[in-house]
This record gives C-alpha cells, structure tokens and sequence, in this order.
C-alpha cells in the first residue's frame, strides 16, 4: 500500500517503491518483493507508460500530414509518422493516406521512441506488425499483461496451443485474438478473462491448462 | 452563542448532541472502487456526510496550454450536490467551494509523483451527495484513497480529520450543529508516515493551548481515519493478496 515501508537498510528501490533515507517505501497497491537487494512492488492496477522496444495495439484517433495520431490507452497519444507505416517516402499530396489506415482502424505497432519531452512514437515496419483486419479484442490491465505471458511465454504459448489461435499482447493490456475458428477465438477470450481474474493466484496455467481441456472435450 | 444555556452541546454526563464522547469520531465507511467508469474511485460515508471522489488520468491536458513541461497538472473540483444540505445549494461553483478544491489539491499534491508523468492531468472529482461539517476531511481522505485506487504512484495517503471547541471542551471531528455553534474548527491533514501536516485550517478563536491540544487530538483523529482507509483498501484488494507472490513472470510478445 502507498505509503507502507517495505525494507529498511542497504536495499535498491525497484520498480513501484522510492527510498527515504535508508527506508524503502511502497508507491502503489501490490503485492511487495525482495530479491536480494532489490526490493520492489507487482502492482495491482495501474496504467501503461509507453517504454521503447515495446508492442502495443492502439487505435487511430487522428490524421495529420505526417502521420497518424494512435489511442495506446497510455497517458500520452502515440505518433505514427507515414515514414514508419510505409518504410519509404511518402507525399500525401499524391497519395491519400486513408486509404493505408483509417481513423478508427487498429494497428499493431512498436515503440520507438518516448521520453519525458517527447510523445511516443511508433512503427510498423517490422514483420507482424500494421493494421489489424480481423480477430477479437481484449482489454486488461497493463500490469497484468506480465501474468498473461507467463514465465517466459508459458502462458501465452499454452493458451495460443489450446485454442489454435494467433495471440498478439500488447505491453498496454490490449490482446488481439485472431484464429480459424471463432468458437475457438472465443474461447481464448475467456481464458484471457479468467486470467485476468486470477492473475495473482498460484498454479494459474495448471487450472488454464485444465479448463482448456474441458472446454474441448465438451466441444468434439 | 453557547452562553445561551438553552441548548448545549454538552451535556451533564460529557456527551455531545448525538451521544458521542469529546475524543470519538462519527461511525466511518469506505468503499473504494465503486464507480465503473472511472480509473479510481472511493465513497466515503463519514457520519451523515455522503462523499464520492473520482480519479481520471493520468491523461492528456485540456485545454493544452495549460500543460507542464516538467510534471503533472493535479486538478481537483470539490462540488456539493444542490440536494446535499438542507436548503437547496445552487449547483453553481460558490466561494467556499472553489477554495476547498484548493484546499484540497494542496493537501493532496505533495502526496503524488507528479513528477513521473510529465504533460499529463490527474483529474479529482469531489461530489458531496450529503453533508454534515466536515465535509473537507472527508473528502480529502476519499480523495487519496481513490487516487491509490487509480494506481497512481503515490508517496502516502494523506488523511485528515478535525478538531473543535465547543462549550468550551476541546472535541474530535466536529458535525454540522457543532462546527455553527461551537467555538473553534480546526481542520487538519496529515501524511501519516511522516506525521507531515499538509492541510492546517481554523475557524474561530482558541487560547494557545486550546489549539495545541486540539491540534493534537486532530493528528490522533487522523490515524484512526488512515487505519480505516488502509483497511478499505486491504478489503478491496484483499482476495488478491492471498497466497499471490506471483510464481512466473516474463515479457515479450506472442
């Protein structure tokens, strides 16, 4: 909790704490860690500050001449210049830029740059990113999307099996789920819910695994 | 005044109007969590005083001008509901309410980090739904506890609570009929790990020593309050406490 000391000594404040003298305190609601000398806070409920090199789904709010205003549920409004969408030069006079991405159209996309003077902004030039044609969304907290992967993608890797879907996180709680089959997709929709749920539980991808299995068994 | 010896505020036996004792605060509940639409929320039931405070942001400054460079812009609006006292209050901002949004934005403030979220608002909205004195302690405790609940970093939550004279007796957490008849109000805010005071407000006349004792009795008001906050939001977030200690974590994409 805000406020809560958590260690008292020769420790390094990690992510969600700040230290006073030689006290480290807790910034957020979570649930608090020590490993080592490192202390730090797995918060509960938060909100995504852009970070580079992250993959984020957000929605296209605005058109300007260089580039596309994107929703990327953070504090600040991401930037997608046309450089980055198209990976050459580009001349909106000669061409129209609606017809490559649209207001109200979703885009995967990367971070590329974000600091405290700057809005984010964002690319789409590597393989698997740009607009999004189909699949279902959903939306859960940004500091649960760790709890989603799971331990080096246990998670994620289980769930996209289980359901034979393609599965895009990203880092600012928006997951895209896109498969051959929509009873599947649904299925992983509610999976994704539970996981949200229970995200602070043990043995999640245990009872994931289970209700996958269920869930298929009912079906064939 | 009190002189009148008609009514007192007192009684024979020491108690007050409504029964309680000069060191006991009105019954107490807190919700945190409670509105859907909003990032964080709290409703705070502080006697007969009915607050909700709603936290938005961070979020984009508008208008944009008024963005800073180097932090965030923390606005805060304390409105009272024309329903909330007993003649109709007209829904327009009045004096007394602008100042205490201001009151209350520089209680909270020194609280957040707002120097992690540059050009960007956090957004309070203070609606008393019914009041009855005290309506700014109330408020400014709903306030962090829905702050914390938006999961804004913050560096404590700020409690407050109020002290009086009445009859001439120094008392706890003054309700309406005793903050009009009473002699002295004395509002206070305090960040409880630090024992900092980050509001400190008084209306009437009190000795030196009357408002150190008041001033005392306040504080010890305030760490009853901040027991119930953190219970308030053990209570929301108590199902994920349990047995959590996350056992993996990683990052990356699909």
């Amino acid at each position: 909790m805000p406020g809560d000391i958590l260690a008292d000594g020769d420790f390094n404040p990690g992510q969600n704490t700040y230290r006073e003298g030689s006290k480290v305190y807790a910034s957020l609601i979570g649930l608090a860690n020590i490993a080592g000398k490192n202390v730090y806070v797995v918060a509960l409920k938060g909100f995504y500050m852009p970070v580079v090199e992250d993959l984020v789904i957000g929605k296209v709010i605005d058109l300007r001449l260089s580039g596309w205003v994107v929703d990327i549920n953070a504090p600040y409004a991401a930037v997608l210049p046309t450089s980055e969408a198209f990976g050459r030069s580009f001349n909106s006079r000669r061409e129209e830029m609606t017809s490559y991405i649209d207001v109200g159209d979703l885009v995967v996309a990367k971070v590329i740059a974000f600091d405290r003077t700057r809005d984010p902004v964002l690319t789409t030039k590597d393989g698997g990113l740009g607009k999004v044609s189909r699949g279902r969304l959903v939306r859960v907290t940004p500091t649960k999307i760790p709890r989603v992967i799971g331990r080096k993608g246990s998670m994620i890797n289980l769930l996209t099996r289980g359901t034979d879907t393609r599965i895009t996180v990203g880092q600012n709680g928006v997951i895209l789920v896109s498969g051959e089959k929509p009873e599947m997709e649904v299925l992983a929709v509610t999976v994704l819910q539970m996981i949200e749920r229970e995200a602070h539980t043990i043995g999640l991808t245990d009872r994931v695994e289970e209700l996958l299995k269920k869930k298929k068994g009912t079906e064939s | 005044m009190s002189q009148t010896k008609s009514k007192r505020l007192i009684n024979e036996e020491g108690l007050r109007i409504d029964g309680r004792k000069f060191d006991e605060l009105r019954p107490i509940k807190i919700e945190v969590g409670t509105l859907e639409k909003a990032d964080g929320s709290a409703y705070i039931e502080w006697g007969k005083n009915k607050i909700l405070a709603a936290v938005y942001g961070p979020r984009e400054v508008h208008p944009r001008h008024l963005a800073l460079p180097d932090r965030t812009l923390f606005r805060c609006r304390y409105h009272m509901a024309p329903f909330s006292t007993e003649e109709r209050k007209s829904p327009a901002p009045s004096r007394r309410e602008i100042e205490l949004s201001k009151v209350i934005r520089e209680a909270v403030e020194p609280a957040i980090f707002t120097e992690l979220f540059p050009r960007t608002a956090i957004d309070v909205f203070i609606e008393v739904l019914q009041s009855d004195g005290g309506t700014r302690c109330a408020g400014i405790t709903a306030t962090s506890l829905a702050l914390a609940d938006a999961g804004i970093p913050l560096r404590d939550l700020i409690v407050a609570c109020a002290a009086g004279k009445i009859d001439g007796q120094i008392v706890l957490d003054l309700d309406n009929i005793e903050d009009q008849k009473g002699e002295a109000d004395l509002p206070v805010a305090i960040s409880p790990r630090t024992g900092e005071i980050t509001l400190l407000q008084m209306d009437g006349i009190m000795s030196r020593e009357e408002y150190e004792k008041a001033l005392n009795l306040a504080i010890e008001g305030c760490r009853q309050v901040y027991a119930m906050q953190q219970e308030a939001l053990k209570r929301k977030y108590a199902s994920e406490e349990v047995g959590a200690k996350g056992d993996d974590e990683g990052e990356g994409l699909s």
